[in-house]
């Protein structure tokens, strides 16, 4: 863990005291191309604590989406471990509720049926009274309450955002993966979509993985942020966010807020330089 | 229908009255194109039979053999179309869905697709000689392959996301093929019904041409050995009124049942 130079860091919760529930241990994946395997991940350990928002940053194409694929349960390591409590990741399940950067939102199903998609499976099925308590809680969570009824059709991006949200949530994830959930939106509705993340989190804590490319929005969401390197993603620091919870956008306004987006850019822009390097290698 | 397709038209006219016109207008045109042929004396009238001749032979067909004739055909389309669709969706979906069975089938349903229904009838009636066995073979055989590559293309456009979302929320495969895959299939299998009946049609006709005693496509051709244009004429208007209300009753039912598309047929 590389310490942020010049910043007090401190810790936001007594982190260190709580269970080790992800943990990637010398994580490899390489992927079959056309002239013979190319490695995406190189290597990664990483543990993510009970509670914990860890935010993986770095540039794109790098392979985070990868890493969020193998605790998610898409992609299996072509060596190495990726364990759940110290068991072994063997596929997708409810306890790691998905956020994916095109929402995913089924759209032949109402408001209502998407987020009571997962109440009503063997896996997790629940009483009628009680799925329509848990789909009316997170409708009025989430603002969607109008338009129950409505198919996504008619929807705004930051809506069907906010109806993945439920839908995941509505399944009572432990974790919650979320990939650039809020790459497609616009800057205003990305704030209010943070904002109504970090208020959900504040109500039901969750432990979050997030891949972004966005340093303001890895510095105001986590509790930590992974760096990692252009492909093959390696892990270029960790750094400790010195902010708790719950935060608002005050956070914005600290002095160590600019500093540590001046620190994370400059490493980004490193693993940004790197990469090209790599292609114009490549094109020669 | 403003979105999809034809998003980029300007919104229809809602006033109902101009909605009738608009849509009567192409089909009085042709009636005054007739009209015209017939007059303008480019082609020998006695090869033209005047509109308002063909309806009287409409009315004077409709109390004798008509109905009947519309009633074999429609039937023969429609069992044709249903069995030919209940065969290409189980197919079809599993050429789309499976890339080792799309690699294995798939080369084999272009050939058969490629060969045009009509050219297999001399094999038809050798194996199943004239009667309505054979009508309803080429007619399975026409939809089945039409059907089918609608429900491959179809098929391999469903995004895997929406299984990866429901096994994360916790779907077994089951689940996942009653709860996500079929319900993204129905747009799929509708527009399957749409192509099989247009095929099925083109096809019905010319297996009637051939053998047939009842039928639409044996009312043109007993008509054509007897020179009587005009019930040529109305064996030919008959068939495109036929398929043009099934076409607009499957739209109907297409718009009714797969409402939540972004893009609707």
């Amino acid at each position: 863990m590389t310490p942020v130079p010049a910043l007090d860091t401190q810790p936001m919760v007594a982190l260190p005291s709580f269970p080790v529930r992800l943990r990637l241990e010398s994580v490899h994946v390489d992927f079959p191309a056309a002239n013979g395997p190319m490695r995406v991940v190189d290597g990664i350990d990483l543990d993510i604590r009970q509670g914990e928002f860890v935010s993986i940053i770095g540039p794109s194409g790098c392979g985070k989406t990868t890493l969020l694929n193998i605790v998610a349960g898409f992609v299996k390591p072509s060596s190495g471990r990726a364990l759940l409590d110290d068991a072994p990741i063997e596929g997708p399940g409810p306890d790691r509720g998905v956020i994916f950067q095109e929402y995913g939102v089924f759209p032949w199903l109402t408001v209502r049926g998407n987020i009571e998609f997962g109440l009503r499976l063997a896996a997790a099925r629940v009483s009628g009274a009680q799925r329509t308590e848990i789909v009316d809680r997170y409708m009025a969570l989430m603002g969607l309450a109008d338009f129950a009824d409505h198919h996504p059709k008619h929807l705004s991006g930051g809506m069907r955002q906010r109806l993945a949200l439920a839908r995941a949530y509505a399944v009572k994830p432990e974790f919650l993966l979320m990939d650039e959930p809020f790459g497609a939106l616009d800057a205003q509705t990305r704030t209010a979509m943070q904002d109504l993340l970090l208020q959900v989190l504040a109500t039901e804590g969750k432990t979050v993985m997030l891949i972004t490319h966005s340093v303001d929005e890895a510095i105001y969401l986590s509790s930590r942020i992974v760096v990692v390197t252009a492909r093959p993603a390696r892990v270029r620091t960790i750094i400790d966010v010195p902010f708790g919870y719950p935060r608002d956008e005050a956070v914005h306004e600290d002095p160590r807020f600019a500093l540590l987006r001046a620190h994370i850019r400059g490493l980004v822009m490193k693993e940004y330089e790197a990469q090209a390097r790599q292609a114009a290698a490549a094109a020669d | 229908m403003v979105h999809g397709t034809f998003a980029l038209l300007k919104p229809q006219a809602r006033n109902p009255a101009t909605r009738i016109a608009l849509l009567a207008a192409p089909w009085l045109a042709l009636l005054l194109l007739w009209y015209g042929v017939r007059i303008s004396g480019l082609i020998n009238p006695s090869l033209v039979p005047a509109p308002h001749a063909v309806f009287l032979k409409f009315i004077a067909l409709a109390q004798d053999r008509l109905a009947l004739d519309i009633w074999m055909s429609t039937r023969r389309v429609v069992v044709g179309v249903f069995l030919g669709v209940l065969a290409a969706v189980p197919v079809g979906f599993a050429i789309g869905w499976y890339r080792g069975v799309h690699t294995f089938l798939d080369p084999l349903i272009n050939f058969f697709r490629a060969l045009p229904p009509i050219a297999l009838i001399p094999l038809v009636i050798v194996y199943f000689g004239i009667g309505e066995a054979a009508k309803t073979a080429i007619l399975f055989y026409a939809s089945f392959f039409a059907g089918v590559i609608v429900m491959v293309e179809g098929i391999g456009q469903i995004s895997p996301i929406y299984v990866q979302v429901s096994r994360t929320l916790g779907a077994n495969d089951a689940e996942i093929f009653a709860k996500v895959i079929v319900p993204l299939a129905v747009p799929h299998i509708l527009t399957a019904v749409r192509v099989a009946l247009g095929v099925a049609w083109a096809t019905l006709v010319a297996s009637e041409l051939i053998a047939a005693q009842q039928g639409l496509g044996a009312l043109i051709q007993n008509a054509s050995s007897f020179f009587q244009l005009d019930i040529i004429y109305v064996g030919i208007i008959c068939i495109g009124l036929i398929a043009l209300a099934m076409d607009l009753a499957l739209r109907a039912a297409t718009r009714r049942l797969v409402a939540w598309q972004d893009r609707i047929a």
